[in-house]
C-alpha cells in the first residue's frame, strides 16, 4: 500500500504507537485483554446482551442509570488505584542512584492518568450516580427532568473514559499533570497524542458532565413533590442542587479553554503559546476558575450525604437545617471567588495574593459551621454505628484536619515555602479521600438496601473501613512530613536516602488501602450472596427521614405509586409519626418516558471522532461527526417516547409490596 | 494498649529527629518568617480543631445506642445562641488570620526588598545585594551573576547576611524556582520576570530544585545553594572566573537544549546583554524580542505591512512540528539588530532601578509595613497588580 | 384534585390520588434558559481571552488596519433582521398559520445565511491579506470569538430547517411549537451576543 495511503486511512497511526516496549503495559493490556474476554464470554454464555441492551444500557430510569454510574466510577477506581500504587512503588524504591522501574516517559503520564482519572472518570461518576439515583427518591418524582438526555449524559461519560483507557493501549496519555499546563502541553513541547487524549476524553465527558447538571437541576426546581418548598427540601437534595448549579456554572469554562488549547494544538494559534503574543498564564487562570468550583462539585453532596446519615442514625432532626443551607449556599458562591489561590507563586502581588488567601479563609467558616451542626445533631441523639455512621465519624475525624492544612495554604507566605510540596498532595488526598470518598463509601452503605432491597454485609463492610481509614493515614502522614522536608511533587528519584523511609511508610499505607477496595469488592460479592439473611423487605431499613424509604426496596420503575405530598423536611419522619397508612387501591396508569438507544449511539460517534481527532484520521472524524448530527437530527424526528404502564400492573406491583410487608407482621 | 502507642510515639519521635524538617529550620530570614507564620496560623487553627475533634469523640461516645441514661431529643433541632456561637467561632479564628494573612502577604512578597537581615538587623546601605539572574532551562538551571560577569549551571553561591535580589526567568516552559532553607518559592516563566529577595544567614551547603513539573528531566532538576562566608564567596567568585568556557549567545544556544542531570559548569564571563535576550526570547540573531514587539503593539502594530514579516524558524531546541492545520513554525523578524535592542532594553531597565536601599527604615522599628501615604505609593508600584497580565519588562 | 389518602377527612394529606401533572416538557424552558446560560459562559470565556489577548498584534496588523465597518454594519443588519423576523414567526404560529410560520421561518434561515456568507468572506479577505489566526494571540481569540458566533449560527440555520421540515410534516403541534420556542431563544441570545461582539470586537477595535 502507498505511503499516502496508509497515512490517509490510518492518520500517524501506526504499529509503533501500539506500547509493545513497555513490559508493564502489555502485561496489564493482556491481563486486561483476558479479563475483557472472559467477561465478554460469561455474558454471551448467559445470553445475557439482550437484557443488558434492553434493562440497562438503553434504560432511562434514573436509578438503573445511577447505578451504572456507580459501576463505572468502581471500575475506573480500579485504573486510577493501579497508577496510584505504581507511583508509591516507584517512589518508594528509587533511591541511591537507582532509577526504581519506571522511566520518566510511563512514570510521567502514571500521574497525569491518575488525577484525571481520579477526579473525572471515579468521583465525578460516583457523585453524578449518587445524585442520579437518590434526588429524584427523596424529591418525591417518577423520574427526572429529561430522562433521555440522562441517559446520553451518562454514555458520554463512560465515552470519555473509554478515551483515557485506549491511551493505556493505544498511543500514550498526557505527561504533563492533571491540568496540562501550557507551554509544556502545547504542541511544540508535547507534540505527541498523549494531550490530545486528554482534550478529547475530557471534552467528551465534560458534555455528558454539562448536559447532566442542567438536568438535575431542572429536575429539582420542576419536579418536587407538592408542599416540598425549597427549604423543606432535604440536605442532600439541597446540596446537590447546589453542585449541579456549580456545575452548569464552571464545565463550560473548561470546556472553553481546552477548546482554545485544542486551537493551539491543531490549528497554531497562540492563545497560549510564549511567541505571537500568547500567554501561558492564562490558561492557569482560566482552568482554575473551573477546577476550584470543581472541588465542591466533589464535596458538597458527600456533604449532603453527612447530614442524612448523622441525622438517620442519630435518630434526630438535623440540627439547623436553615443554617447548613445557607452554609451550602454560601460555599457555592465563594468557590468562585478563590481560583487564585493555587497559584500564588505566580507572583501576582501581595494584594491580589492576600485577597485570594483571605476568601479561601472565608469558605472555611461555613464548613465550621456545617461541621458543628453535625456534631450537634450527634448530641441528645441515639447513636447506632453502623457502616454509614462509622464513615461518618472517620470523615469528622479526618477531614477536620485536611481542612486544617487547607487554611494553612491559603496562608500565601505559607504557600510559598509548601505549594507543589507533597505537603499540599497529603493536603488534597486529605479532604478528597477523607471527604469525598469516605462520604461515598458511606453513602454506598446507606442507599443500597434502597437500591438492590438487601443491606451490605457488614463484616467486610467493617474490614473495608479499618483498611481505608488506617491506609489513608499510613498513606498521607508521611507525605506531611516530606512535605515539611521540602519535597515537591511529580519525583521520579530521589538522591536524598533519608527520605526513603517515609516513603516505604507511605508505600505499606497505600497496600492497605488496596486491601481496603479488596475488602469493598469481597463486601458486594459477599453481600449478594448473602442476600437472603441480608434482606431488607420493609424498605426502611434504617428508620429513615426522608422520602425514598417510604417506597419499596428496590423502587418500582414509577417510583411512588401516588405522588406524596409533603409536610416536612423530614417528610417520611413525619409520615411514620402522623401513621400513616400505605394506600392499597386506586391505582391509576403512570406516564413514564421509554428506553431509547439512541444515547449509547451518539456517545459512540463521538467516541469514533474523538479517536480519529486525537489520531488525525481525518476522513473518520468527518464520517463520525456526519453521523452525530444525523443521528440527533433523526432522533428529534421520533415523537413517541413515552408509554403508560397499566394499572393492572402498578396493583399487581403494589399487591406484592403489601403481601411482603405482611408476612413481616 | 497505651504502653504501645507510647512506643509508637517514640519511634516517630525517632523518625522525625532523624529527619532534616527544612520548612520548619531553614537557614534564611525570609523562610524562617514564613515559617512562624505557618506555625503561628496552624495554632490559630487548632484553637478550634482540637475542640471539634474532642467533642466529635466525646458526642459519639455519650450518645451511643447503648447508653441509656445519656438524653434523648429527637425533636431538638434549633438553638439560635448555639448558632451564633457556631458561626462566631470560626468567623474569629478567620478573622485573626486574616490580619495576620494581610500584613504576611505584604512583609513577605518576594518582590519587596528586605528590610533586615536577621531579627533586629536591619538592611542598611552597608548591604549592597548580589544580584543574580536566574533561569530555568530544560531541565538545568543557569545562574548569572551581572556584577560579577560570571554565570553558572546548577550550582549557586551567595554570602551569608547579604541581601540578593533574584530576578527569574525561563528558556521554554513554567518551572519554580526554590530553595526550602532559603526563601519560599516563585515560578519562573517563559517570557516573563519573577522576582524574589532573601538572605541566607547561616552558611552551609542546601539543595533548590524545581517545584513545579516540566517535562522528562524533572527530577533531575536540582542544584546546590552555597551560603558561604564573605571570604569564601570572593573565593567562589575568583575559582569561577578561572574557569574556561565564556557563556555568548551561540553556546548559551547550545547549553539551553534539553538535556537531563547536567553536571555543574562555570563560565568566566557571559555576555551582559544575554539575560535580557533570554527574557525577551530573542537569543537568535533576527528575531524581534518581546520587549521591542510589546512596545510596537502598545503604539498600534506594524499595520498590515507588518502581517508578512515572518520567517521560517530555521533553529528548534525541540525540533518542533507546528500543528497540523497550521502554518510551518515561524518567529517575527527583528526590525532593529540583537545590539541595539539589547541598547533598548539596558535603558529601559536602568530607569527603573532605583538605588538600594535608599527606602525609609523606620517602620522597621514599628509594625514593618510602611506607613500610609508615605512612600506606600512607590512600594504599590513594585508589585504589579495582575498576574493576568505580562509583566512589563 | 387533591384528596386524603384513606378515609378521615381531618387525616393530613400524604399523597395525590390523581397522577400529578408534570406536564409533557414542562421543564423544557428551564432547561433550555441552563444550556444557554452555560454557552454564554463559553462566549464569556471567549470575550475574557479577547480581553487578554486583543492587543498583542505581535508587531503584525491591529483591528483598525483590518476591518471595514461598514460591511460588519451590513452583517449586524443581517442578524438584526433575522431575529425580527423569526420574531414575526413566532407570532404567526402563536395564531397557528403553518405557512406563514414556515415563510417567515425560510426569511429568517436567509437572513441567517447571508450574515454567514458575509462573515466568510471577511475571513477569506482576512486570511488572503496574511492576516492569518496563527498570525499573533490578537488574530487568534478574534477568528475565535467571531468564528464561534458563525458556528452557532451555522448549527441554528441546520436546527431552523430540521424544524421546518417537522412543522411541514406534523404541523404547529405542541412540541413543534416549543421546540421553536427554543430555538426562537437561541436565536435572539445569537444576537445578542453578537451586539457584543459588534461592541467589544469590532467599534471598540477600531477606536483602540
Amino acid at each position: 500500500m502507498p505511503d499516502t495511503l496508509t497515512k490517509f486511512i490510518f492518520g500517524r497511526l501506526t504499529w509503533d504507537s501500539l506500547p509493545l516496549h513497555e513490559p508493564i503495559v502489555v502485561a496489564t493490556f493482556v491481563a486486561v485483554a483476558l479479563g475483557g474476554i472472559a467477561l465478554l464470554g460469561v455474558i454471551t454464555y448467559f445470553k445475557l446482551w439482550g437484557y443488558l441492551w434492553r434493562e440497562w444500557f438503553t434504560s432511562v430510569d434514573h436509578k438503573k442509570i445511577g447505578i451504572m454510574y456507580m459501576v463505572l466510577g468502581l471500575v475506573m477506581l480500579l485504573r486510577g488505584f493501579s497508577d496510584a500504587i505504581m507511583m508509591r512503588l516507584q517512589q518508594a524504591i528509587a533511591f541511591n542512584g537507582s532509577e526504581g522501574y519506571l522511566n520518566s516517559h510511563h512514570y510521567d503520564q502514571i500521574f497525569t492518568a491518575h488525577g484525571v482519572i481520579m477526579i473525572f472518570f471515579v468521583a465525578m461518576p460516583f457523585v453524578t450516580g449518587l445524585m442520579n439515583f437518590v434526588v429524584p427518591l427523596q424529591i418525591g418524582a417518577r423520574d427526572v427532568s429529561f430522562p433521555f438526555l440522562n441517559n446520553f449524559s451518562f454514555w458520554m461519560t463512560v465515552g470519555g473514559a473509554v478515551l483515557v483507557m485506549a491511551s493505556l493501549f493505544v498511543g500514550e496519555f498526557a505527561r504533563t499533570g492533571w491540568l496540562a499546563y501550557p507551554p509544556l502541553s502545547g504542541i511544540g513541547y508535547s507534540p505527541d497524542v498523549g494531550v490530545d487524549y486528554y482534550i478529547w476524553a475530557l471534552q467528551v465527558a465534560g458534555v455528558g458532565t454539562t448536559l447532566s447538571g442542567i438536568n438535575l437541576i431542572c429536575t429539582i426546581i420542576k419536579m418536587r413533590a407538592p408542599g416540598m418548598t425549597m427549604m423543606r427540601m432535604p440536605v442532600f437534595t439541597w446540596t446537590s442542587l447546589c453542585t449541579n448549579v456549580l456545575i452548569v456554572a464552571s464545565f463550560p469554562v473548561l470546556t472553553a479553554v481546552l477548546a482554545l488549547l485544542t486551537l493551539d494544538r491543531y490549528v497554531g494559534t497562540n492563545f497560549f503559546t510564549n511567541d505571537f503574543g500568547g500567554n501561558p498564564m492564562m490558561y492557569v487562570n482560566l482552568i482554575w476558575i473551573w477546577g476550584h468550583p470543581e472541588v465542591y462539585i466533589l464535596i458538597l453532596p458527600l456533604f449532603g450525604v453527612f447530614s442524612e446519615v448523622t441525622s438517620t442514625f442519630s435518630g434526630k432532626r438535623l440540627f439547623g437545617y436553615t443554617s447548613m443551607v445557607y452554609a451550602t449556599v454560601v460555599i457555592t458562591i465563594l468557590s468562585y471567588l478563590v481560583w487564585l489561590h493555587h497559584f500564588f507563586t505566580m507572583g501576582s502581588g501581595a494584594s491580589v495574593n492576600s485577597f485570594f488567601g483571605i476568601t479561601t479563609m472565608i469558605i472555611s467558616i461555613p464548613t465550621g459551621a456545617k461541621m458543628f451542626n453535625w456534631l450537634f445533631t450527634m448530641y441528645r441523639g441515639r447513636i447506632r454505628f453502623e457502616l454509614p455512621m462509622m464513615w461518618t465519624m472517620a470523615f469528622m475525624l479526618t477531614f477536620t484536619v485536611g481542612g486544617m492544612t487547607g487554611v494553612l495554604l491559603a496562608v500565601p507566605p505559607a504557600d510559598f515555602v509548601l505549594h507543589n510540596s507533597l505537603f499540599l498532595i497529603a493536603h488534597f488526598h486529605n479532604v478528597i479521600i477523607g471527604g469525598v470518598l469516605f462520604g461515598l463509601f458511606a453513602g454506598i452503605a446507606y442507599w443500597w438496601p434502597k437500591a438492590f432491597g438487601f443491606k451490605l454485609d457488614p463484616f467486610w463492610g467493617k474490614v473495608s473501613f479499618w483498611c481505608w481509614v488506617v491506609g489513608f493515614w499510613f498513606a498521607f502522614m508521611p507525605l506531611y512530613i516530606l512535605g515539611l522536608m521540602g519535597v515537591t511533587r511529580r519525583m521520579r528519584v530521589f538522591d536524598d536516602p533519608s527520605l526513603q523511609i517515609w516513603f516505604v511508610i507511605a508505600a505499606f499505607g497505600a497496600v492497605l488501602i488496596a486491601f481496603g477496595i479488596a475488602a469493598f469488592l469481597i463486601q458486594i460479592y459477599v453481600s449478594i450472596r448473602r442476600r437472603k439473611a441480608l434482606t431488607d423487605p420493609t424498605g426502611d431499613p434504617w428508620d429513615g427521614r426522608t422520602l425514598e424509604w417510604s417506597t419499596s426496596s428496590p423502587p418500582p420503575a414509577y417510583n411512588f405509586a401516588f405522588t406524596p405530598v409533603v409536610r416536612d423536611n423530614d417528610a417520611w419522619w413525619d409520615m411514620k409519626k402522623a401513621g400513616y397508612n400505605r394506600p392499597l387501591s386506586g391505582f391509576k396508569p403512570i406516564h413514564m418516558p421509554s428506553n431509547t438507544g439512541t444515547g449509547v449511539i451518539l456517545a459512540a460517534f463521538s467516541v469514533a471522532l474523538g479517536f480519529a481527532m486525537i489520531w488525525y484520521i481525518w476522513w473518520l472524524a468527518a464520517l463520525s461527526f456526519a453521523c452525530l448530527i444525523a443521528t440527533a437530527i433523526g432522533h428529534t424526528f421520533n415523537y413517541h417516547r413515552d408509554f403508560h404502564i397499566p394499572a393492572a400492573e402498578v396493583t399487581q406491583t403494589e399487591e406484592a409490596r403489601t403481601t411482603l410487608l405482611a408476612a413481616q407482621g | 494498649m497505651k504502653r504501645f502507642g507510647a512506643l509508637l510515639l517514640f519511634a516517630l519521635a525517632g523518625l522525625l529527629s532523624g529527619c532534616d524538617l527544612v520548612v520548619l529550620a531553614p537557614a534564611g530570614d525570609v523562610a524562617a518568617q514564613q515559617r512562624d507564620l505557618l506555625v503561628v496560623s496552624t495554632l490559630l487553627m487548632l484553637v478550634i480543631v482540637v475542640p471539634v475533634m474532642a467533642l466529635t469523640v466525646f458526642f459519639a461516645w455519650r450518645y451511643r445506642q447503648s447508653n441509656a441514661s445519656a438524653t434523648y431529643a429527637p425533636d431538638w433541632d434549633h438553638s439560635t445562641k448555639l448558632e451564633l456561637v457556631i458561626w462566631a467561632a470560626p468567623l474569629l479564628i478567620i478573622i485573626c488570620l486574616g490580619a495576620l494573612t494581610w500584613l504576611g502577604t505584604h512583609l513577605l512578597d518576594p518582590y519587596r526588598r528586605i528590610d533586615r537581615i536577621e531579627p533586629g538587623q536591619p538592611v542598611t546601605e552597608l548591604h549592597k545585594p548580589l544580584r543574580v539572574e536566574v533561569v530555568a532551562l530544560d531541565w538545568k538551571w543557569l545562574f548569572i551573576y551581572p556584577d560579577y560577569g560570571i554565570a553558572s549551571v546548577n550550582e549557586l553561591a551567595a554570602p551569608v547576611n547579604q541581601p540578593i535580589d533574584f530576578r527569574i526567568t525561563s528558556s521554554a516552559v513554567m518551572n519554580s524556582f526554590y530553595i526550602p532553607a532559603l526563601a519560599g518559592q516563585i515560578y519562573a516563566m517563559p517570557a516573563m520576570e519573577t522576582k524574589l529577595h532573601a538572605v541566607i544567614n547561616r552558611p552551609g551547603t542546601y539543595s533548590g530544585f524545581s517545584a513545579n513539573y516540566s517535562g522528562a528531566g524533572f527530577s533531575g532538576m536540582r542544584f546546590a545553594f552555597h551560603g558561604l562566608s564573605e571570604q569564601a564567596f570572593d573565593q567562589w567568585v575568583a575559582q569561577t572566573r578561572t574557569a574556561s568556557a565564556a557563556l555568548n549567545r551561540e553556546n548559551y544556544l547550545e547549553l539551553e537544549k534539553p538535556s537531563e542531570n547536567e553536571p555543574v559548569r562555570h563560565y568566566a564571563s557571559v555576555d551582559p546583554d544575554l539575560y535580557g535576550a533570554i527574557l525577551n526570547l530573542c537569543v537568535e540573531r533576527g528575531k524581534m524580542c518581546m520587549n521591542e514587539m510589546m512596545s510596537i503593539d502598545a503604539r498600534g502594530g506594524l499595520g498590515l505591512a507588518g502581517v508578512r514579516n515572518t520567517l521560517p524558524l530555521q533553529y528548534d531546541k525541540f525540533a518542533r512540528r507546528g500543528a497540523v492545520f497550521g502554518n510551518d513554525p515561524t518567529y517575527v523578524a527583528s526590525i532593529c539588530t540583537a545590539e541595539e535592542a539589547a541598547a533598548a532594553a539596558r535603558a529601559a531597565s536602568d530607569a527603573t532601578r532605583t538605588d538600594w536601599p535608599a527606602r525609609n527604615l523606620s517602620p522597621l522599628r514599628g509594625a514593618g509595613l510602611l506607613r500610609p501615604g508615605t512612600e506606600s505609593r512607590r512600594a504599590e508600584a513594585d508589585t504589579p497588580s495582575l498576574g493576568l497580565l505580562r509583566q512589563e519588562l | 384534585m387533591v384528596s386524603t389518602a384513606t378515609t378521615a377527612g381531618t387525616e393530613p394529606v400524604f399523597h395525590l390520588e390523581e397522577e400529578h401533572a408534570h406536564a409533557e416538557g414542562g421543564s423544557t424552558m428551564l432547561g433550555f434558559w441552563l444550556y444557554l446560560m452555560s454557552d454564554c459562559l463559553i462566549f464569556a470565556m471567549l470575550f475574557a481571552a479577547y480581553g487578554v489577548l486583543g492587543g498583542n498584534y505581535a508587531a503584525g496588523p491591529a483591528p483598525k488596519d483590518l476591518f471595514d465597518l461598514n460591511l460588519v454594519a451590513l452583517n449586524t443588519a443581517m442578524l438584526l433582521f433575522s431575529s425580527i423576523t423569526y420574531g414575526f414567526a413566532m407570532l404567526t404560529m402563536d395564531k397557528g398559520r403553518v405557512a406563514a410560520t414556515q415563510g417567515w421561518l425560510a426569511v429568517t434561515g436567509l437572513f441567517g445565511l447571508a450574515f454567514l456568507s458575509i462573515e466568510l468572506y471577511e475571513f477569506a479577505h482576512l486570511i488572503h491579506e496574511g492576516a492569518t489566526p496563527q498570525r499573533s494571540a490578537f488574530l487568534s481569540s478574534y477568528f475565535t470569538l467571531v468564528g464561534t458566533h458563525g458556528l452557532h449560527v451555522t448549527f441554528g440555520i441546520v436546527w431552523l430547517v430540521t424544524l421546518m421540515v417537522q412543522v411541514a410534516r406534523f404541523g404547529l403541534i405542541e412540541a413543534n411549537r416549543r421546540r421553536l420556542m427554543c430555538l426562537s431563544m437561541f436565536w435572539h441570545f445569537l444576537d445578542v451576543i453578537w451586539i457584543g461582539v459588534f461592541t467589544f470586537v469590532y467599534l471598540m477595535g477600531m477606536l483602540r
